[in-house]
């Protein structure tokens, strides 16, 4: 991965507390398993920034490397690498996701 | 794009040889999976670091020939 790359992957995440990258768009996601996370997030209530994947190709490359992580969608809160879709859907059915949640200060819907 | 259902098992096997596998074709496609993997290797690990040992396991096929494989790691 080039300095370029890395340095726009290492913005995005730096500059949003929440940051999915994706495959489209949180309103038009082109991708499933991009979707459901979204949409978890969105049911939460949590903003987020979606970097859509399939406008970059050296991101959609890079973030793989960047966070050791073969597959997209990919979930950092507060700069911290928290899962793809398996682990997060995990963490939003069992309520641990709403407690990272809590625990970095990033608003949600409380029930 | 494909792989097989006994391929992506022995895959597994290889790199977690306690683990119990259960895989199922989602689509009948083979291209969409879901596999519960239990594991006495898993125990202590973040599900992060689970998870990694499965791609890991998959060698560079994760993504690749293989699209979509949905993971659900257990400690045993």
């Amino acid at each position: 991965m080039d300095d370029q790359t890395k340095n726009i992957i290492k913005n995005h995440i730096d500059s949003n507390d929440v940051c999915l990258f994706m495959k489209g768009t949180p309103d038009e996601p082109q991708c499933g398993f991009s979707m459901a996370v979204s949409n978890m997030l969105k049911i939460l209530e949590v903003k987020f920034n979606g970097v859509n994947v399939l406008e970059n190709q050296s991101i959609r490359e890079g973030i793989k490397i960047y966070s050791d992580w073969p597959t997209i969608p990919q979930l950092y809160i507060k700069k911290e690498f928290v899962g793809g879709c398996d682990i997060i859907k995990e963490m939003y059915e069992n309520g641990e996701l709403k407690k990272i949640l809590e625990n970095k200060g990033i608003d949600y819907k409380k029930d | 794009m494909a792989m097989d259902l006994k391929e992506i098992e022995k895959h597994i096997k290889e790199a977690l040889p306690d683990a119990t596998i259960d895989i199922q074709d989602l689509a009948g496609d083979g291209n969409h999976y879901s596999a519960t993997i239990m594991s006495s290797q898993f125990v202590g690990k973040s599900k992060i670091e689970q998870h990694k040992m499965v791609y890991n396991s998959l060698k560079g096929k994760m993504g690749n020939e293989l699209h979509a494989l949905a993971i659900k790691t257990k400690e045993q």
